[in-house]
């Protein structure tokens, strides 16, 4: 008991390798992100408490915990979203590839990080120039048509819209809306996607095959997202991070922290005994 | 049925009954305007009267070609001047500002909407007339154009707070600046309650009689150029009204049907161009 505690406080910010059955699942990886000691507070209220990860290169990394746990408030400090809330603080520091992201410029960071949220927010114009967006913005020299295509291919979108680019991004359904999210913002090719509960508005269906998506997607770029569903963190993710009252209280390879929690809060969690 | 089933009956339909006459008078009063400027004035409005000059005190005939080019003048001064003005001003105050400036600026908005207009004109007299000593269509025009900025602004600004949080964050997550956020997701989305706020605007001040008194004047010729007293229609019609000629007042219904055809055209073209864009859909 005292021992999981302690482990519990002094969260490595690589996740630990474990042994036996879970090695496999833990090789050492290398970190695209690192969050060391991060504070946060909106207006004099606190909400993230020496928070210290590492995101690791080509992994999906799930950030669980119940409502109000302060995943998301996390995930957007990845990208400085945050920022657009007035009176939020943020102390501590947020690597990218070894660079501190508060340092940069921010419309810079965000080609890097992308963001897909939590209920499909297409911009009102056509499948197309939903996807073209990031690339124009960034004035690509990139023939678009090409770059487009491939994105919707990546986000699996491209067979569905084929078709009919040049239709409202409205006429598509829920799911499909959050496809072609994934697809605006892979279109930038960014080296980290954040997802901020991305099946939260869906179906069951339309969930499976963004699960489905994210899985193949690590290949093309590191992918952290915040859910509040457990089954679907097990199911997708090679490290997972419970957080509760914005700590992090375990942090370790899915299949180890699902099964074999070392403290006593993540395993109540995770069998339903409260959130 | 008991006493209260059918009181509760009564009620529900005389509810329905004055709601539906209202709503009827409403639009019956537009259809009666109109009625009464076409069974009034239909009969003066020929070839001529787009092509004329308005005829001599005396004589029959004629027309007001210079009025209609005046009027579209000082309403193309009046947009802008005004519409730009209002419309930055909306974004400002939607995008920028902090919540104490935006309350000063709306308030002082509405206080310049609630402006008479016969108010404005002398203000327009005052800093575009008085200083260069005549009367001139920019005068006009600058009258006008004041009387848009509120109405542009105050109606932009909602509209603009009205774009979703979500697609705001949307773009920034892509790396989108502020303004860059705003000109090519923000405004597109708001853009037909703005322009719809612009054209009611445009109808509202292209029926303004008083603030054109004393700024654009009035001509009973040509207008030598924008620096020059011009004729416009609303002015027209209160000089023709209050003329003693019976072939003047025809004139003045007659004047009063093209005005208002020419703002119904305006508005039918401008919804044409706004049915054809992507909307938010409301949620």
């Amino acid at each position: 008991m005292h021992a999981s505690v302690r482990s519990a406080v002094s969260v490595n910010i690589t996740p630990p390798v474990t042994t036996g059955a879970h090695r496999e699942t833990a090789a050492p990886a290398e970190m695209r992100m690192t969050i060391s000691k991060v504070n946060f507070w909106y207006g004099s209220k606190q909400t993230l408490f020496d928070i210290s990860l590492g995101i690791a290169t080509s992994k999906v990394t799930a950030l669980i915990g119940p409502s109000g746990c302060g995943k998301s408030t996390l995930l957007r400090t990845l990208d400085r979203m945050h920022e657009t809330v007035r009176h939020s603080r943020l102390e501590g520091e947020i690597l990218l590839d070894g660079k501190n992201i508060l340092d940069q410029d921010v419309t810079q960071l965000r080609r890097r990080v992308g963001m897909v949220f939590q209920r499909p927010n297409p911009f009102p114009k056509s499948i197309f120039e939903n996807v073209a967006y990031g690339l124009r913005i960034n004035g690509t020299k990139l023939p678009m048509a090409e770059a487009v295509e491939k994105s919707l291919r990546h986000a699996a979108l491209w067979d569905e819209v084929k078709d009919h680019l040049h239709k409202s991004a409205y006429e598509l359904s829920g799911g499909q809306q959050q496809r072609l999210c994934i697809a605006r913002a892979l279109a930038v090719e960014p080296e980290v996607l954040l997802l901020d509960e991305p099946c939260s508005a869906l179906d069951p269906i339309s969930t499976a095959k963004i699960e489905e998506l994210l899985v193949q997607l690590k290949d093309l770029c590191t992918i952290v997202t915040v859910t509040h569903n457990m089954q679907q963190a097990a199911r997708i993710s090679d490290f997972t991070a419970f957080l509760l009252n914005g700590q992090v209280i375990e942090f370790s390879p899915t299949p180890h922290l699902f099964t074999t929690p070392s403290d006593p809060r993540t395993e109540a969690y995770i069998t339903g005994r409260f959130g | 049925m008991s006493h209260r089933l059918r009181w509760r009956k009564f009620v529900s339909n005389f509810m329905l009954t004055m709601t539906g006459v209202c709503a009827a008078i409403s639009v019956a009063v537009l259809f009666f305007i109109l009625g009464y400027l076409v069974y009034h004035g239909g009969a003066s409005i020929n070839w001529d009267f787009f092509t004329k000059l308005p005829a001599p005190v005396g004589e029959a005939g004629g027309g007001m070609a210079n009025a209609i080019l005046g009027s579209a003048k000082l309403l193309l001064l009046a947009t802008l001047f005004g519409v730009p003005i209002g419309f930055f001003g909306a974004i400002y105050l939607a995008e920028f500002s902090g919540s104490k400036v935006a309350f000063v600026v709306r308030y002082a908005a509405d206080l310049l909407n609630g402006v008479p207009s016969i108010v404005i004109g002398i203000f327009a007299y005052s800093v575009a007339v008085h200083p260069f000593k005549h009367f001139s269509t920019f005068a006009g025009g600058f009258a006008l154009g004041v009387m848009m900025i509120p109405i542009t602004l105050r109606s932009t600004e909602e509209f603009l707070l009205g774009v979703p949080r979500s697609l705001r964050e949307g773009a920034m997550a892509l790396g989108a600046s502020k303004w860059k956020t705003i000109s090519s997701v923000i405004v597109p989305a708001a853009y037909r309650g703005i322009l719809t706020a612009i054209l009611l605007a445009f109808a509202r001040v292209a029926g303004e009689t008083a603030p054109l008194l004393f700024t654009a004047l009035g001509n009973r010729f040509w207008s030598n150029g924008w620096n020059e007293p011009t004729a416009s229609l609303p002015v027209m019609i209160y000089n023709y009204a209050l003329s003693p000629f019976e072939d003047w007042h025809r004139q003045a219904w007659a004047a009063g049907l093209v005005l208002l055809t020419l703002i119904l055209i305006v508005n039918i073209v401008a919804r044409a161009i706004l049915s054809r864009g992507i909307s938010v859909p409301r949620t």
